[in-house]
């Protein structure tokens, strides 16, 4: 039990690293905000996974309702972050296409050309 | 109504312990759950909650969807930003996709799958076309469809929530 959950965790760890190091290597901030998603979808993800495993192996254990409940508020974290986590980079990306920052080195921008065309925001 | 009986149940699945519920706990369960609709009716009183979201086919659908095909993109999506930030070779662009979806909820899950992939990335959305404008990290095709992007997820959301 313990080697899976050394595993979850590594695995988690190892995405958010990827992460982290795309802040660096990323040139604009749409770019960006796909490595920061890539924390906490994956990354994320799994350290939570090992706690629910870690928390349902205790169960098991002795039969201690604590690690029920350990469990089922980590399920709860999880879910609360997957619901903020897509609706805050949305917030983000749509903020600042509206500020005028335009993506670097960007092959094609429809937002922009209608913006253009129509002579103001779309929504 | 349907906000009192889901923050009632809530409460009572965050505090159960594995065990019988005290009574005491279910008290305090039905006055939260009250206290919380009258807060949601004061704080959005036009708030309407469609009872399709209730259906139970609907959601075992939601559930299938998301540990079927959205995990299977999710990882996938993962490794490829993965390489992407080892080597640095990027590609982006915001492109225009068509959705073909009328319902608000549908068209939210669709634009929250694609910015939970990595990968791509909801930028706006214009709500009279239903289009999505998506920022891609690795533009293949300027003038693509839906299915280029997000694969069967416009499906799936039509499945889901509409």
């Amino acid at each position: 039990m313990v080697f899976a959950i050394g595993i979850l965790l590594g695995i988690g760890l190892i995405f958010n690293v990827l992460g982290t190091i795309s802040l660096y290597r990323f040139p604009d901030v749409y770019t960006r905000l796909h490595g920061t998603t890539k924390c906490t979808t994956f990354g994320s993800l799994f350290t939570s996974a090992a706690v629910v495993v870690y928390g349902l192996s205790r169960y098991f254990d002795g039969y201690d309702g604590r690690f029920v409940t350990l469990s089922l508020h980590v399920v709860v974290a999880i879910l609360a972050l997957l619901i903020s986590n897509a609706t805050g980079a949305h917030a983000l990306a749509r903020a600042s296409h509206r500020s005028g920052i335009m993506p670097l080195y960007a092959v094609v921008d429809h937002l922009a050309e209608d913006e253009k065309n129509k002579g103001g925001r779309i929504s | 109504m349907v906000i009192f009986v889901a923050s009632a149940l809530t409460y009572l699945l965050l505090v159960w312990a594995g065990g019988a519920i005290e009574w005491l706990e279910v008290v305090i369960a039905i006055v939260f759950g009250g206290l919380m609709a009258v807060m949601a009716r004061r704080w959005n009183p036009d708030i309407t909650l469609r009872h399709s979201w209730l259906n139970p086919i609907r959601l075992a659908r939601f559930v299938v969807y998301l540990f079927g095909p959205f995990l299977f993109a999710l990882i996938q999506a993962n490794l490829d930003v993965a390489m992407r930030v080892i080597t640095g070779k990027i590609n982006p662009g915001i492109v225009r996709i068509p959705t073909g979806l009328n319902g608000d909820g549908a068209l939210t899950l669709l634009a929250n799958s694609i910015t939970l992939t990595p990968g791509t990335l909801t930028v706006d959305a214009n709500d009279k076309s239903r289009e999505l404008y998506i920022h891609w990290i690795n533009v293949t095709n300027e003038k693509p469809g839906a299915e280029d992007i997000c694969g069967t997820f416009p499906k799936w959301a039509r499945r889901i929530a509409e």
